[in-house]
């Protein structure tokens, strides 16, 4: 079952991401999305993430496919145009890469390249418009007439927790408006402000245009959460989860953190309009299944469970 | 365009005067007319334009993108975002409404919502707008206003669900 099949069986849908290498190899991302094959519908392939360098998404996401799982290509508006953009998603498109996830990215500054030119010639919201027309209306931003259209599953990315607060749903809004068919949130770890955002969701009926997966993440140590806190834009880490951590030895960390994940697993599931949730592990991929396992949700996925 | 990234302005003109610098600016057919003999003349254009720059550059940091945004944004440029986001903003606002590229700045998005909300027009915000045409960067947006060649800016959501979220 694809993910776009998941999500309109309207079974619970669990996905998870995989960052690609410092280097000129898919030997690591082969490896781990086989390990993840079982266990989650689909896995993210970042753009560079953080404004660092790293193999392209296209690029991993063709080896997560050649593995044997089905890959969501994300793609920023940081470091290419208009026509770059158009271009990526008809290859992408050519080479069975159907799930899109489209996100603003992270400004250049908080890279490994802070000098580089920032592109942001389409935001979001522009780039979901233009990857749907494309898909739908047959023609490029310019007008101009594609032949075979693109097929493709339309995600976008949003922050329940950022300022403006209140208008958080209502940019989600302009994001289903604009062509999104599934979101993926930032780290869930204020559960009782994501239902308040989840409220206005579901007020303006975006839950039934659009599939809402959660984003739940492993905390492996008190200075993953330091560093999330301090150097991942837009992540909140409420002192309550900082005092859990710090209440059991270091060595017992990790697992504290499986333990809070598969807690908020079950929590926002039991959240009305919650799709399924989005596993931010990148790099602590080996701890999905644990999690998936103690938040109880039915893990068998592949061949006999699809 | 510069070189440096943009730099969030927040606006010298209060929003309840904007908003009745709105309805008076308000394209009609005196405004046409006169759109129309000021970009007849080359001196009178040129005039015309350094006059908007100047105005716009004081009160509102504007770029001159020629495809003014403002009566939609709470007359808070969002060309001064470093992302140049038109359309709200991005998952990386500090949780005290700051910019995450200029942190000692406010994020231009949370200037916009708090301006528009005060004169109930939050919903403003909710409007898509489409992608800019670059080939614009230093026209006068006021002739283009008055000419009609910005109504195509932005446009609303036709699949929302009638009343929501009002």
């Amino acid at each position: 079952m694809s993910l776009r099949e998941r999500l309109a069986s309207g079974s619970f849908a669990v996905t998870a991401e995989i960052s690609p290498p410092r280097g000129a190899s898919t030997q690591q991302i082969t490896a781990t999305a086989a390990a993840l094959r079982h266990w989650v519908d689909a896995v993210n392939v970042t753009d560079n993430q953080g404004s660092n360098v790293r193999l392209a998404s296209w690029a991993g996401s063709l080896a997560v496919l050649a593995a044997g799982l089905e890959p969501v290509m994300q793609m920023t508006c940081r470091d290419r145009n208009r026509i770059a953009l158009q271009s990526d998603l008809l290859g992408a498109s050519a080479l069975g890469i159907r799930n899109v996830l489209v996100m603003t990215g992270d400004h250049p500054k908080f890279g490994d390249h802070p000098g580089a030119r920032p592109v942001f010639d389409l935001d979001s919201v522009q780039l979901l418009w233009t990857l749907r027309t494309m898909r739908d209306q047959h023609v490029l931003l310019s007008g101009r007439k594609l032949d075979p259209a693109p097929d493709c599953f339309l995600g976008a990315v949003e922050n329940p927790f950022a300022p403006p607060v209140p208008f958080r749903a209502e940019r989600l809004g302009k994001k289903v408006a604009a062509g999104a068919q599934f979101v993926q949130t930032q780290f869930v770890f204020d559960v009782p402000a994501f239902a308040r955002w989840m409220a206005q969701v579901r007020d303006l009926g975006l839950h039934e245009r659009c599939a809402i997966l959660a984003g739940v993440g492993a905390v492996r140590s008190v200075r993953a959460l330091d560093y999330m806190r301090d150097h991942v834009p837009g992540v909140e880490v409420p002192d309550d989860v900082f005092r859990r951590l710090r209440a059991v030895p270091p060595d017992k960390n990790a697992a504290e953190g499986v333990k809070l994940a598969a807690e908020i697993i079950q929590q926002v599931a039991e959240i009305p309009g919650v799709a399924g949730v989005h596993m931010l592990v990148a790099g602590n991929e080996r701890a999905v299944p644990d999690i998936l396992d103690g938040a109880g949700i039915r893990t068998t996925r592949g061949a006999d469970g699809r | 365009m510069t070189a440096a990234s943009p730099v969030p302005a927040h606006p010298r003109l209060g929003v309840r005067v904007a908003y009745r610098l709105q309805q008076v600016l308000r394209p009609n057919g005196g405004y046409r007319w006169l759109s129309t003999r000021i970009e007849a003349s080359g001196p009178a254009r040129t005039l015309f334009t350094g006059t908007e720059r100047q105005t716009k550059t004081a009160l509102f940091g504007c770029r001159m993108c020629g495809q003014c945004a403002l009566p939609a944004t709470a007359y808070v440029c969002p060309m001064g975002c470093p992302k140049e986001l038109r359309n709200g903003p991005c998952g990386g606002v500090g949780a005290d409404g700051s910019c995450e590229v200029y942190p000692e700045r406010q994020c231009v998005w949370v200037d916009a919502y708090d301006r528009a909300a005060s004169q109930g027009r939050a919903a403003d915000l909710r409007l898509l707008h489409r992608p800019i045409d670059h080939g614009r960067w230093g026209q006068s947006s006021w002739l283009n206003y008055w000419q009609g060649r910005d109504e195509g800016l932005w446009t609303g959501d036709p699949g929302a669900r009638p009343g929501a979220g009002t």
